[in-house]
């Protein structure tokens, strides 16, 4: 199948340009500055080498099931989650480790489950699709395609109603612009002035299709026509998407409503790891293109140099930092029992 | 477990002697339920198309948006899934809504929030996570509203681990078990039976609650048991006057409840008297009238002296012209004369 545009049309620039036109201009970089953007490296680093190992779990047979991996979407999840409050909600997908890892989960107890084990954030009830933390306000990573927007929205609706000041940001890709909750409930949040972000992840593939071959008219048009507020941003640059979010957060925390965030990413991996065989839906050129002109981490640690923030070496150290984190959670999640089988038919009612 | 329901049997047949009680309508009951338990608890809410102004198209709610407001008694768009998915979101985050699905036709469009998001969400987190939310909603037919409005589809929910489903047969029990309901930390499926709103009943001044899960006997007997639910206990009681003239002593009882399921109560009934009907509005093929007959005969197969039988609703889309719509649901006499040949009586 060929696709005319195999890459998006949002220009590729370190700011943000809302869809009326204005410019958000970049933050001139200071000490505080750097600390964040190494800290934002660190959460994406800390993503990029979780999914690489949970592939390999796959390949080596040592994880049952299967996972989708959020490996090149990093900017997306960590830009997004940011700019949240620890008490602030998220809502997630099935490509969810990312989401959850940004808003503050841990990676132990995330191979933990994974795995299936006792130590793992739903005690192995959950898996790779379902991971939900309510110490950090993940709300759950929903394997429905959509089927989060009601929750996200009734989320935001309910922090309306007690007045906490809380703000939700619902993840979602591109393939739940097919689903009709979504719009359901995008619509009354509008109508009600809910503090929601819906963050779509353009990763250009529903599955196995590219999503021009799924999605009628324009992706800001849906938003739009229900009244929300806007933004498209380049998924890949982490700085424009925080600072996209920062703002849309704000702007939700003060009571002036939802937001809508196009972010244009891409998935290095297939649509889940058995996906290997993809040329048959996106070429490897394609591939190729994005993993080494478009990588987040890379746009990132140049950026920094450029600016002579940082210097190489430093970014050596926090991979070596993330690798021995991510290689002890491995370990931890191997190590650990699976639950009694008594717990087969408990927390089923409350 | 046993205690409770002991103690509770006494009181099922309405409220306990020494209660101060006025006869008020099965919508009026509903009324006062939500009321009161928005008035004791700030996180609940009622959402859902036409309830406050308008008070629903059966006019359940009327009143209720000039005592608590439109911040409490929502009006929403036509969104049955939205609606609902928001009360599943609202729920786990500290509310307890109770969302309005007027017509049980319509759960089929807020399916997957209810069997997906709502009935997983606790067991999905590993028990974290909690879903104090009520779903209320309609059943039953000869309201000659045709296919997509007489359904009653609680066997589709009962069907679902997470989910409990209350589906009362009286004044006292709607008022009851609603209460009930919206306390409970899960999610309820409430279906009211819309041919009911105006039947009349004994219900207490005072508050009074009860327990999800406890069968009631709605009226003794010894020859034969016929369990019955929401719609149909009325036909159940007219049933047993019909026998009665023939002095068969039949038993009524109602499970009020299809999740959790008071099985030793169906149990003992059915050894009591050991002949058994299952009555439901709901399809009979695969339907609640199955089940129930599969645990009577199960948990009282040495005291039975004829198989349990069992009645739906006919296994075809409910039809619009009255002649047709009324051969579907179980009557009175379709129900007293399959007791009769139960009984050995022709």
């Amino acid at each position: 199948m060929l696709h005319p545009e195999t890459s998006h049309s949002a220009e590729e620039v370190g700011g943000v340009t809302s869809l009326e036109g204005t410019t958000v201009a970049n933050t001139p970089p200071s000490t505080i500055e750097r600390e964040r953007w190494l800290h934002m490296y660190m959460q994406m680093l800390t993503i990029r080498v979780f999914e690489e190992h949970v592939n390999e779990l796959y390949t080596s047979a040592k994880m049952p099931g299967l996972a989708h991996l959020y490996a090149g979407e990093e900017a997306v999840a960590v830009g997004v989650c940011e700019a949240l409050r620890r008490d602030d909600y998220i809502t997630s997908t099935h490509r969810g480790h990312g989401h959850c890892l940004a808003k503050g989960a841990a990676v132990d107890r995330m191979f933990a489950e994974l795995l299936g084990k006792e130590a793992g954030y739903c005690r192995g009830k959950g898996g790779s699709m379902h991971i939900a933390d309510q110490e950090t306000g993940n709300l759950g990573a929903n394997a429905i395609v959509g089927g989060s927007a009601g929750i996200a929205t009734g989320a935001a609706m309910s922090s309306k109603m007690r007045g906490s000041g809380q703000v939700t940001a619902c993840f979602f890709g591109d393939g739940a612009l097919g689903q009709g909750v979504l719009y359901e409930t995008m619509n009354m949040a509008s109508l009600w002035k809910l503090p929601v972000i819906y963050v779509c992840e353009n990763n250009l593939y529903n599955e196995y299709t590219h999503y021009s071959e799924t999605t009628a008219g324009t992706v800001s048009g849906r938003p739009q026509a229900f009244g929300i507020h806007t933004e498209e941003v380049d998924g890949q640059d982490v700085r424009a998407v925080y600072a996209a979010a920062q703002q849309l957060v704000e702007r939700a925390r003060r009571g002036e409503g939802p937001a809508f965030m196009i972010c244009n990413t891409y998935r290095f991996y297939g649509h889940h790891v058995g996906d290997i065989q993809r040329s048959y839906y996106r070429s490897k050129e394609e591939e190729q293109h994005w993993r080494t002109q478009r990588d987040p981490l890379m746009l990132l640690s140049a950026w920094l140099i450029d600016q002579r923030l940082a210097d190489p070496q430093v970014f050596e150290k926090i991979e070596q930092r993330v690798r021995a984190e991510v290689a002890a959670g491995v370990q931890f999640a191997l190590d650990a029992p699976f639950p009694d089988p008594g717990e087969v038919d408990q927390d089923v009612y409350a | 477990m046993s205690m409770l329901r002991t103690t509770s049997s006494q009181e099922s047949f309405g409220p306990g002697k020494g209660q101060q009680t006025r006869e008020i309508t099965f919508g009026l009951a509903i009324r006062e339920a939500l009321a009161e338990e928005m008035r004791r608890d700030p996180r609940v809410y009622v959402i859902g198309e036409d309830v406050a102004e308008a008070g629903t198209p059966f006019k359940v709610l009327s009143g209720l948006v000039e005592e608590f407001g439109p911040a409490r008694v929502i009006d929403s768009p036509i969104s049955e899934a939205g609606i609902t998915g928001l009360g599943v979101g609202a729920a786990m985050t500290g509310m307890r809504p109770v969302v309005d699905i007027m017509f049980g036709d319509f759960i089929g469009l807020a399916m997957d929030q209810i069997v997906n998001q709502a009935a997983k969400v606790h067991y999905m987190s590993g028990g974290k996570l909690k879903v104090p939310l009520v779903v209320r909603t309609t059943l039953g037919a000869t309201r000659r509203s045709a296919a997509q409005h007489s359904q009653s589809l609680h066997a589709w929910v009962s069907h679902i681990p997470g989910l409990k489903v209350a589906l009362p047969s009286t004044p006292y029990d709607a008022k009851g078990l609603l209460k009930t309901a919206i306390r409970d930390d899960n999610p309820v499926i409430f279906f009211e039976d819309k041919m009911m709103y105006q039947l009349k009943g004994l219900v207490p001044e005072g508050e009074y609650t009860i327990p999800l899960g406890v069968a009631s006997i709605k009226r003794e007997g010894t020859d034969i048991t016929i369990v019955a639910t929401s719609s149909m206990v009325q036909v159940a009681l007219a049933a047993a006057e019909i026998l009665e003239k023939l002095a068969i002593s039949a038993e009524v009882i109602d499970p009020r409840t299809t999740f959790p399921l008071d099985k030793q109560a169906l149990i003992e009934s059915a050894k009591k008297t050991s002949r058994a009907i299952v009555i439901d509005e709901g399809y009979e093929r695969y339907g609640v009238t199955a089940e129930i007959a599969s645990v009577i005969a199960d948990g009282a197969f040495y005291y039975l002296d004829a198989p349990v039988k069992r009645m739906g609703a006919m296994d075809v889309p409910v039809p619009f012209s009255p002649v047709l719509e009324d051969q579907t649901v179980p009557t009175a006499n379709s129900v007293a004369e399959l007791a009769k040949t139960l009984c050995g009586r022709t």
